[in-house]
């Protein structure tokens, strides 16, 4: 179903933005900040201006791990699963992680206030195991104890 | 007297604390009316320490950490201000081991300024290497970094002075200048240090490759997991504009060098060079063949030098001093610094720039003092996600280039993970292949459909089919010779490594 204010969102992006050198996945990430998600009628909006095929926005959509298609929770909690933080104990908070919201990697948790996503390295290898939060918080050396105050926290909040 | 007090904005010293710090020392020195300049710095990358917050004395800087907001008060009440004594006291941040030892170029600024200071960036030393280039002949340019023996450092280390040669070389009127800010290997924070703690850096290194090959436009591609990095190069970049380090015209040059920061999507195979590129057009990250190198036919078809965030951010300093200077660093092939990430389960993680040379052992001990839990290191992944699981029988391998390759491992981006004597290593071959099938971007069939394979064969493994050795081994052996790229090639090197090193993970009964 189309949203005329998700129309009018991508056409304003796209205005700024469709004359860049490359302009796509700037104009994606703008789409996204602004609204969510990238939704499916911002497709062929995407497609005219910048004159490719609807197939190759979708293509181009769906290879980035970054972006969705569907609005997450009211906060997105990405547990990172690489090398460092294995080290330190990040599949067993990964597990926890799970548990706690009750839903799988990649999902929302039944109350709508967190997506749960795997991320690949945040970059602070040296203080693991590191979640974020909606890529303004960060939280080093995650235990399951503060994984459960973090979260109740985000909860309570809007 | 005005005293100044440095609290990191490091995106690591945040996640440990250092916004509530800052908060409460803004609320405390109000309370106080105490004549304060808080300035936010970079980190000096000795995390088990962060937030490490230092008091400029006349004496020097005298470092406290690691700081929790509680601490304020009583800190205050210990008359930090002059230097005071108080159990968090480290001394002069100087005088500490972990960071005397070091050897800083790349990353000399990063932690001792404000990063978005242009006062601060020119009194120390920034823009230096920027004004010699300007008087000097893009070949000259060329010759200095060529001298200076720089390799690059996202992990391939192909000599950038030959790179910029063949760019140079190429007849086009467009050039570009990419830089590589993807740094996905975990282990690795010393790209993102870089851009958090001295973007400056950066952007005159890229101005200065700019200068040398003919190119007028650059690009800075950013993984999305670095919002802060990417938050303040936004900012660096609008200031150096300002200042005529970036812009029409160069430090009054007449000579034009333009930048722009963007972001990526999430997709680990976007490190590699041409993926990137095909990124940076709006495309799926998906790997060119090559030939031809971007080199000669790059960024939007044109010429293009695409080099790492710390083999720019070294380049400054080259020019600045010559490449003899940076040259005497380092031992064999392998020359001036390398800034090591010690991470994982380590006792005293960070970063650690010092010339080549060390051993690995020195690296893990010396300096990272050991396992965090107190037990044996069993095994460490130097390299990233595609570097090899050395075991202790090699710590004593020296970190340069051709002695890692020699004993079968990469040094790479100098990231250096850490395990304890709980690590399952099979389990870890088996999230070398997982990761593959992930991060692979589909184009060649060794990677797209080998790495899921592997993941089979090694559950197999794991079932009690110890037969499946010698099929792991011949897929290792296609992947690494037929694949396009490194994700492909290099995924065996962990697997291998693993059954290579540590044969009784693979071998047990089934649970």
């Amino acid at each position: 179903m189309e949203n005329p204010n998700h129309i009018i969102a991508v056409e304003q992006i796209l205005a700024a933005k469709q004359s860049l050198p490359g302009a796509l996945l700037p104009i994606l990430h703008d789409v996204q900040d602004t609204l969510g998600f990238i939704p499916s009628e911002a497709v062929p909006l995407i497609a005219r201006a910048l004159n490719l095929s609807r197939a190759e926005v979708h293509g181009v959509i769906t290879y980035y791990h970054y972006f969705r298609q569907s609005p997450p929770g009211r906060h997105v909690l990405r547990v990172c699963q690489a090398e460092a933080c294995q080290a330190v104990g990040s599949d067993a908070l990964a597990k926890h992680a799970q548990a706690a919201l009750a839903c799988d990697f990649h999902a929302t948790s039944e109350d709508g206030a967190v997506t749960l996503e795997p991320v690949y390295c945040l970059g602070h290898c040296a203080v693991g195991p590191n979640i974020q939060i909606d890529e303004t918080t960060l939280h080093a050396r995650v235990t399951p104890e503060k994984f459960d105050q973090v979260l109740a926290e985000l909860r309570s909040k809007p | 007297m005005t005293t100044t007090i440095y609290i990191p904005c490091d995106s690591t010293a945040r996640a440990l604390g250092a916004e509530a710090v800052a908060a409460s020392f803004a609320s405390e020195i109000a309370r106080r009316q105490l004549d304060v300049t808080l300035v936010r710095n970079g980190s000096r990358g000795l995390f088990w320490l962060e937030p490490l917050i230092e008091v400029a004395t006349p004496a020097g800087r005298v470092a406290y950490g690691p700081v929790a907001a509680k601490d304020v008060a009583s800190l205050l009440q210990a008359d930090v201000l002059n230097g005071g004594a108080h159990p968090l006291c480290l001394g002069k941040v100087e005088e500490i081991p972990y960071l005397k030892r070091q050897q800083r170029i790349s990353l000399k600024r990063v932690g001792v300024t404000d990063p978005l200071s242009v006062a601060d960036y020119l009194a120390h030393g920034g823009t230096r290497g920027l004004r010699r280039a300007l008087t000097l002949t893009p070949l000259e340019i060329v010759k200095e970094v060529t001298d200076s023996g720089l390799r690059g450092r996202g992990g391939a280390a192909f000599p950038t002075g030959i790179k910029w040669n063949t760019v140079l070389h190429a007849a086009d009127e467009k050039k570009y200048i990419v830089c590589n800010a993807d740094e996905g290997d975990s282990g690795t924070f010393s790209d993102r240090m870089q851009m958090e703690g001295d973007p400056f850096g950066l952007i005159e290194g890229m101005a200065i490759a700019g200068l040398a090959v003919g190119a007028r436009q650059g690009y800075i591609y950013v993984r999305s997991e670095y919002p802060h990095a990417i938050a303040m190069l936004n900012v660096a970049v609008e200031r150096a504009t300002a200042e005529g380090w970036l812009g029409g015209n160069l430090l009054g040059s007449g000579k034009a060098f333009y930048l722009q920061v963007r972001k990526a999507a999430g997709a680990y195979v976007c490190g590699e060079e041409t993926a990137l590129l095909e990124s940076l057009e709006g495309r799926r990250g998906i790997v060119r063949a090559k030939p031809p190198l971007p080199a000669i036919t790059g960024l939007f078809g044109k010429p293009t030098v695409i080099n790492n965030v710390i083999t720019l951010g070294s380049v400054p300093d080259i020019l600045a001093n010559g490449a003899a200077a940076y040259q005497a660093f380092g031992c064999g092939r392998s020359r001036g610094t390398l800034p090591f990430q010690l991470a994982g389960n380590i006792k005293y993680g960070g970063l650690v720039e010092v010339p080549f040379g060390l051993t690995l052992r020195e690296l893990l001990y010396d300096f990272g003092g050991g396992s965090l839990s107190g037990r044996p290191l069993r095994a460490v992944q130097v390299g990233g996600p595609l570097g090899a699981y050395v075991p202790e029988s090699q710590f004593d391998t020296v970190l340069d280039y051709e002695a890692f390759a020699a004993v079968g491992a990469v040094l790479g981006h100098g990231g250096i993970v850490a395990f304890d004597d709980t690590v399952d290593m099979m389990k870890q071959a088996r999230y070398a292949m997982a990761f593959c099938a992930i991060e692979s971007c589909g184009k060649c069939t060794p990677c797209r459909i080998g790495s899921t394979r592997g993941v089979e064969v090694i559950d197999r493994l794991a079932a009690g089919n110890p037969g499946q050795t010698a099929l792991l081994r011949e897929l290792c052996d296609t992947m690494q010779n037929g694949s396009l790229c490194a994700m492909g090639s290099m995924t065996p090197y962990p697997v291998l490594s693993a059954l290579n090193h540590f044969p009784e993970d693979f071998s047990r009964r089934p649970r």
